[in-house]
């Protein structure tokens, strides 16, 4: 007898529908499973036919032949374990079509019949449900993920044992109800705040600016003087999660298997420090059939290199392209995969390989060593970051003193603010933030007075800086502007912009 | 034994033979293990390079000028005539002067020190003899008030005709051929390698404007890489072109101590930028002045020495602030010549990170301050 159960499979950080065949006829007993399998896939035969043995289910020794499909496509992973012993128990005339009918299945199954959680979840029900799934059967563990999807009855399954009672009386089933804190949207629960910075005035600024108009930033500065502190916090002052990006965002962790246990939605934005040791695939995502790398677990948040010019040359021009069109596309023998790559960029880096340049009396390195380290740092890369700022060593008043500093959320209401009024210019045009425009769009937005057009002039001359780094000044302080909610670009505004424009073209400027 | 400076004076023959002896000159001074003194104590002897050339070993060992290594390496250089005959002949295409006391133009003061150079690469002029001529020298890792007090120096000197000489080294010595550049004075650097190659090589852009507006010399032939037993030796070459030798940072062990040393010995006069006592950089120079070199308190007091006349006082101060807007005076006033950093500085004037920027730029562009390595700012004298 023939039967058809539905599940779904991962490519990419999306799912397909997978259908799961199997059949029992007469021959020579035996259990082969076809249809472009992972070895993981292949094993579920022995897994299923223990699992229902153990279940107390007795299988007549028949020839059972599973086929899942689309057969050109590889299956890989766990998931596959429950609609295979589904349809082999339907097969077999033990559960009636009917119960069958809209129901999906996901899960892996032990030896003793219990069922397992499974990773991607998330795009695996989202897909279902977009192709008009009304139900699907799920691992305890991972019915909030299943819930978060939302318009799709959800049904936790212990083992095999209890999905087998339920099809055979489909009007026992019970289906999972939402949870009032899976709805919750925002941006609590970070476990830093802006206010245990103390001190470093500039560097906050910077990075209100940073974020305001995602311009991707550079803290440079002597070991211990807060860098790393205040990349942490970058993510508490980003504006609120919507539920788009909270999906987004808990998508791509849940192909990974990396969402925190019991939760089925990031509330916060991700915070990503690779190792400077991180590897190419690592980092840009990748494997015979490709897993989001950090650029991809970083979007919508924060990717934090520390130690800049540690990280090897391929590492760091891999950013190049996902920095341009925020997302990443992996090339493999089996297809293009697109993963989203929309972070902002914050890195930090010493200004010289000891750390102390240019305070003379602690630093030791020599102008050649000096230069050979900032080298390394390439000038694409340069070229897409827009802020650079020096951290100040920190003084012993400023560490211990107990002033109240601004906390995150104040500073975010501002981000917000700033953010509001780019997107309304932006309306309908693709770009979301200033640090997207394009020259055009430069010259339309950023229109200069005479005053500021001679400030810039003169900047451009004194501080010999380039065509490049002019249109960034430009950027940077639209940016500003906005932030006081300033229709035309000032000159304080300018003034500042090139502030941090000028440090960049001071350590990595022509005569270097 | 003739009196010192006497020797050498010039070359009275036909032009021709002053320029085949050139030629044998240029093989000698080639030779790495023969040092000035030796080469002349040769030609004293012999009254020709030529004559050198064509001795026999055992001739050139009955002077007793030479040890028994440099005379192997003499013997073995011979092979190496024709190549460098043909260098020599090849240096006008180069742009590169072989300047020897043969010549009428070879520095006077510098026939005037016991151990002159018997052959100089020159690119660019030599140094004028009737115009005076101040060394400025200093530690390579000087702080930033270091470089922009060798600067103001050297530009306020050259404003005043006179020829700023030193050595082309990272810190002290490139801050004050650029101070000269700037007043479009004449500066010459004295290299520890050959003048083909610019080490350190960050200079590249004053060595090139030095060859216009000014020269460099060096008494190491072509190629000869910047070797660190070359310096000293460079060193006595900057004192002994200029008239006083003017110390503007040194620490307690320092290259620059070596040129003073040697500017006393040469008869120059030694001044030193005083610094505070606790400073490192300035323990050279307090105690230069301890020993009894003049304090330098500005360029006036050297051009006083020189016998230059100066129209006006010579004060280094801070700018006049009288044309300033109010806030630019309040941003001005929390600065000091020692560069601040900008978070130290937004805190003291009381004004927002952004207004603090925007002021310093108008500042700095209005030249009231300068920005040393990044976000540190000081006042500009």
């Amino acid at each position: 007898m023939f039967s058809k159960v539905y599940s779904a499979g991962l490519q990419g950080i999306e799912g397909y529908l997978v259908q799961v065949e199997a059949d029992v006829g007469d021959g020579l007993p035996g259990f082969h499973m076809v249809g472009y399998l992972a070895p993981e896939v292949r094993e579920a035969q022995d897994r299923v036919r223990t699992a229902l043995k153990n279940a107390g289910i007795r299988l007549p020794p028949r020839k059972v032949t599973i086929n899942l499909s689309p057969a050109d496509i590889r299956k890989d992973g766990t998931a596959f374990d429950l609609p295979v012993a589904v349809a082999v128990l339907a097969a077999y005339g033990m559960v009636g079509p009917a119960a069958l009918k809209g129901s999906a299945f996901i899960g892996e199954l032990g030896l003793d019949g219990q069922v397992k959680p499974v990773r991607g979840v998330l795009p695996l029900v989202s897909a279902l449900r977009d192709l008009g799934w009304k139900r699907c059967f799920l691992p305890v563990e991972n019915v909030p993920e299943g819930l978060a999807v939302g318009q799709i009855d959800i049904v936790k399954v212990k083992n095999v044992k209890q999905a087998m009672e339920w099809l055979a009386d489909p009007g026992k089933i019970q289906k999972e109800s939402i949870h009032e804190w899976l709805l919750a949207e925002g941006s609590q629960g970070y476990a830093y705040d802006f206010c245990e910075v103390n001190g470093q005035r500039l560097i906050r600024r910077a990075t209100e600016i940073a974020v305001s108009g995602q311009h991707n930033i550079l803290y440079l500065g002597p070991p211990g003087s807060g860098k790393s502190m205040v990349a942490q916090r970058v993510p508490t002052i980003m504006p609120s999660l919507s539920r788009e990006e909270q999906l987004e965002i808990s998508k791509i962790h849940s192909v990974c298997g990396m969402l925190p246990p019991g939760k089925a939605l990031f509330n916060t934005r991700p915070f990503r420090a690779p190792h400077h040791t991180v590897s190419l695939q690592a980092m840009a995502g990748g494997g015979k059939y490709p897993k989001p790398g950090e650029v991809s677990l970083a979007s919508r948040g924060v990717l934090f290199l520390d130690e800049l010019p540690e990280y090897r040359r391929e590492v760091l021009e891999i950013l190049r392209q996902p920095l341009e069109d925020r997302k990443i596309m992996i090339s493999r023998v089996n297809g293009r995969y697109g993963f989203p790559a929309n972070f902002l960029l914050v890195a930090a880096m010493n200004p010289c390989p000891c750390g102390f340049y240019p305070d003379r009396s602690r630093c030791s390195c020599n102008e050649r060593q000096i230069r050979r380290y900032l080298g390394r740092v390439s000038r694409p890369l340069l070229d897409r970051i827009d802020l650079c700022v020096e951290a100040a060593p920190a003084t012993y008043g400023e560490l211990r003193g107990d002033k109240e500093n601004e906390p995150s959320q104040a500073i975010r209401e501002r981000v917000e603010r700033a953010r509001e009024i780019q997107k309304r210019r932006f309306q309908g045009s693709g770009t979301f933030f200033n640090s997207a425009m394009g020259n055009r769009q430069v010259k339309q937005y950023c229109p200069l007075g005479a005053e500021e057009e001679d400030l810039l002039q003169r900047a451009f001359q004194g501080q010999r800086l380039s065509a490049r780094g002019c249109q960034k000044i430009l950027k940077v302080a639209r940016t500003i502007a906005d932030m006081e909610g300033a229709r035309q670009i000032g000159k304080s505004h300018l003034g500042e912009a090139v502030g941090y424009r000028s440090l960049e073209e001071k350590y990595w400027g022509k005569e270097g | 034994m003739e009196s010192q400076g006497g020797k050498t004076k010039g070359w009275e023959g036909s032009a021709g033979a002053k320029e085949r002896e050139k030629e044998y000159l240029y093989w000698l001074c080639k030779l790495a293990l023969l040092g000035a003194v030796s080469i002349r104590k040769l030609y004293e002897y012999f009254r020709s390079f030529e004559a050198i050339y064509n001795m026999e070993e055992r001739g050139l060992r009955k002077t007793g000028i030479l040890n028994s290594r440099q005379l192997a390496a003499l013997g073995s250089w011979h092979s190496h005539f024709s190549q460098c005959r043909q260098e020599y002949r090849g240096l006008g295409e180069r742009k590169v002067r072989f300047v020897t006391p043969l010549d009428e133009d070879y520095p006077q003061r510098l026939r005037e020190i016991y151990d002159y150079p018997m052959g100089l690469w020159v690119k660019g002029r030599l140094p004028e003899d009737c115009i005076p001529s101040v060394a400025i020298v200093g530690a390579r890792g000087c702080s930033a008030y270091g470089g922009q007090l060798a600067r103001e120096f050297a530009r306020i000197l050259a404003k005043g005709q006179v020829q700023v000489v030193s050595g082309l080294a990272m810190g002290i010595d490139g801050a004050a051929h650029e101070g000269a550049l700037e007043a479009q004075g004449l500066t010459f650097a004295v290299l520890g390698c050959g003048v083909d190659i610019c080490y350190p090589a960050s200079h590249y852009g004053i060595f090139n404007a030095m060859e216009g507006s000014g020269g460099i010399l060096s008494e190491f032939p072509l190629g000869r890489g910047p070797l660190p037993h070359h310096f000293p030796m460079r060193n006595r070459l900057i004192s002994g072109l200029a008239d006083a030798v003017l110390v503007v940072e040194a620490k307690a062990k320092s290259g620059s101590l070596i040129t003073a040393e040697q500017g006393l010995e040469q008869g120059r006069e030694v001044f030193a930028v005083p610094g505070r006592i606790t400073d490192p950089l300035s323990i050279g120079c307090n105690r230069l002045i301890q020993q009894g070199a003049h304090m330098a308190t500005s360029p006036g007091d050297i051009l006083e020495y020189l016998g230059v006349k100066c129209r006006k006082v010579l004060i280094l101060n801070e700018k006049n602030v009288n044309g300033l807007a109010k806030k630019e005076k309040m941003v001005y006033s929390c600065l000091d010549f020692t560069p601040k950093h900008l978070d130290e500085i937004i805190r003291s004037c009381g004004l927002g990170p952004g207004e603090c920027m925007g002021t310093l730029l108008e500042l700095e562009l209005g030249g009231y301050v300068f920005r040393s390595a990044n976000h540190y700012f000081g006042k500009k004298l």
